[in-house]
């Protein structure tokens, strides 16, 4: 944490995926599970813990590339926060059409030892 | 008004006075009878001792093995605790029919007259109850026979006295001929405290209206006849009244269940459970015996055993000297004799285990023998009306004749295997079967009653012995029933011990649940790939 930095937030991570959009699908390259709506005792990262988590990132995907890990937890999309969002709010504002890019604020356990740059 | 068994509904005024003769007589018969336990008296608990004479001794006794002999000897108890009641081995005895007054005739040198007190008991009540009833008739009617010129003539208020009395008597005796003319099952040992107490209050209360009557009607002799004979309908209130209270008493009181009582047979375990009400030892082992009759299954002393086909015999171990060394054999000897044994003590579980298992596996493959050899012969049987074509009538006795040999060598061995037979004679067998193929019933029907132990009543041969139980408490009979209390019925073969435990007080409170408030949330855990 750098000196003078504001104390307090949760340190995350920004990633950007491009989203390359083939068929039916978003094109983003990973999944997502977790959400207010359900059950949070199944989530192998954190228990007890209702945000949107990555569940899997599939090989030479865009996220993939981007450095998006499995059990990473999203925080915001593009500015909506996911925190607090249903499931299928989740998947709304992540496969929204119009939005080509999205920028992704991730937290990780292991945050601070990842490469790039921690923001809050 | 009871003439129920009141067996010994006066013996509390009877038994003051022959206590005592009673005690004198049983003790010299005991003395003179050595070892004779009669069940029917009261007896106090008797002690004894074995003594094992050596060999050479030659005093009488019983039999002997290897020339030892046995000698029984019992220690009488003194009689200085005869009042003391806390051991009493007393004798109920059910159905009294005439072999019953009979028999009891005979044991009355016994116990002095124990059942002629009892038979004196019922009679006394009927007695005192017709008494009762006529009392009231008579206060009406001696005014008529005795003083009719001086009397008033009976105005309207008079003839409706007369009515409701006349109605009034008529439903004490309908009600008294509904609840207490039965005849007897049960005799008790002690005394019925209900039913003396009862019998006190009718005796009273008619006593003391007699008197009454005596000193005011009959002396003074009254002119109003009106009074007399509402002085009469108010008798009849009173033993109304009584009725009622008997019927509480008697009849209602111990309906509502109290205690749970658990009754074991000691010999192979069976128990049940029961509920009961408030009772009093003798009356709730009255009860209890007459719920045993319908839930035991009849105790087979047969059945203790798991037959086994071939008895095995480990204890011969033959030793062969194979090394031709005669020097060793002892020692090789008794430590294979030793190794032998610590196997055979664990061989003896596998032993009982497969046989019980070959035991049930021969029960089966009978049974299925049985049940097969029954269905076929059951269907060479048809009603008169359904066949068609040539036949010749039986009657149902004839028809079973007809198929019973069918089915008999099958049935036998499966009776046999089960060790029934002792209860099934060819003659029950038949009657049976023709009973069963006058009212079209199955084969399965029919075999109901030899593939399932039922209860012991079922058994006739056993009815018509007189039942004779012994009631084994440590505290005095009248005491009502109290959790944790425990006494035993004793029959010859075996006996039922009974334990009272009491109902534990539910306290029941009221939720309210409000059919909105049934919402339910899914909890699910997706995986969507974006």
């Amino acid at each position: 944490m750098a000196a003078g930095s504001p104390i307090g937030g949760i340190p995350c991570l920004l990633i950007e995926i491009v989203k390359e959009p083939v068929g039916g699908s978003a094109g983003l390259g990973f999944s997502i599970g977790g959400g207010i709506d359900q059950d949070p005792s199944k989530n192998p990262w954190a228990p007890d813990d209702t945000g949107i988590f990555v569940t899997n990132v599939m090989p030479d995907g865009p996220a993939a590339r981007a450095g998006l890990n499995p059990g990473d937890k999203i925080l915001q999309a593009n500015g909506y926060d996911l925190t607090m969002a249903t499931h299928k709010d989740a998947i709304k504002y992540l496969t929204k059409k119009k939005e080509q890019v999205i920028r992704l604020k991730i937290f990780r356990p292991d945050i601070l030892r990842t490469r790039g740059n921690p923001s809050m | 008004m009871e003439t129920e068994s009141v067996r010994s509904g006066n013996s509390s005024y009877v038994s003051h006075r022959s206590h005592r003769s009673r005690d004198k007589h049983r003790d010299r018969k005991r003395r003179s009878r050595g070892d004779h336990n009669h069940s029917s008296s009261l007896l106090k608990a008797d002690r004894s001792v074995t003594i094992q004479t050596p060999p050479h001794s030659t005093t009488g006794g019983g039999d002997g093995e290897d020339g030892e002999e046995v000698i029984e000897v019992q220690i009488l108890p003194q009689d200085d605790n005869w009042g003391d009641n806390t051991t009493a081995i007393t004798g109920t005895s059910e159905q009294t029919s005439m072999e019953d007054i009979s028999r009891m005739a005979k044991d009355m040198e016994d116990s002095i007259g124990l059942g002629s007190i009892q038979h004196l008991g019922v009679v006394i009540a009927t007695m005192l109850s017709f008494f009762a009833f006529l009392t009231p008739i008579a206060f009406v009617v001696l005014p008529l026979v005795l003083w009719k010129e001086t009397l008033d003539p009976c105005n309207t208020v008079c003839h409706g006295l007369f009515i409701s009395f006349a109605f009034k008597l008529l439903i004490l005796l309908i009600g008294a001929w509904a609840l207490f003319f039965r005849r007897p099952r049960v005799v008790m040992p002690r005394v019925f405290v209900f039913r003396s107490m009862i019998m006190a209050l009718v005796f009273v209360y008619t006593l003391s209206y007699w008197l009454f009557y005596g000193v005011r009607v009959l002396d003074e002799r009254p002119s109003n006849y009106q009074d007399i004979v509402q002085y009469a309908v108010s008798l009849v209130d009173a033993l109304l009244f009584i009725h009622y209270l008997a019927v509480i008493l008697i009849e209602l009181r111990h309906l509502r269940p109290q205690f749970i009582v658990k009754v074991v047979r000691n010999t192979d375990g069976e128990n049940r459970f029961y509920h009961v009400g408030q009772f009093s030892i003798q009356r709730a082992a009255v009860w209890l015996l007459e719920q045993y009759y319908r839930d035991f299954p009849p105790y087979n002393p047969a059945l203790m055993h798991i037959p086994t086909r071939a008895p095995k015999q480990l204890t011969g171990f033959k030793f062969y000297d194979v090394d031709g060394n005669p020097g060793n054999a002892s020692a090789s000897q008794t430590r294979a004799m030793i190794a032998a044994a610590g196997r055979r003590h664990e061989s003896i579980h596998k032993e009982r285990y497969y046989e019980e298992q070959e035991y049930e596996r021969r029960v089966k493959k009978r049974r299925v023998r049985f049940v097969c050899a029954t269905e076929e012969a059951f269907t060479h049987i048809k009603r008169l009306s359904e066949e068609r074509g040539p036949a010749v009538p039986m009657d149902p006795h004839e028809a079973a004749q007809a198929i019973f040999p069918a089915f008999a060598r099958p049935m036998q061995k499966y009776l046999r295997v089960t060790k029934q037979q002792p209860y099934h004679t060819m003659d029950s067998i038949l009657k049976h079967l023709a009973f069963c193929i006058v009212h079209d019933c199955t084969p399965k029907a029919f075999l109901e009653r030899y593939l399932t132990p039922g209860p012991s009543i079922q058994n006739e041969s056993e009815i018509h012995k007189k039942q004779k139980w012994t009631l084994v408490s440590d505290l005095p009979l009248h005491n009502s029933l109290e959790p944790g209390m425990s006494f035993a019925l004793r029959e010859q073969s075996f006996s039922l011990l009974v334990t009272v435990m009491r109902i534990p007080t539910i306290k029941l409170k009221e939720d309210y649940q409000d059919p909105k408030s049934n919402k339910f949330v899914l909890r699910l855990q997706s995986e969507t790939s974006v």
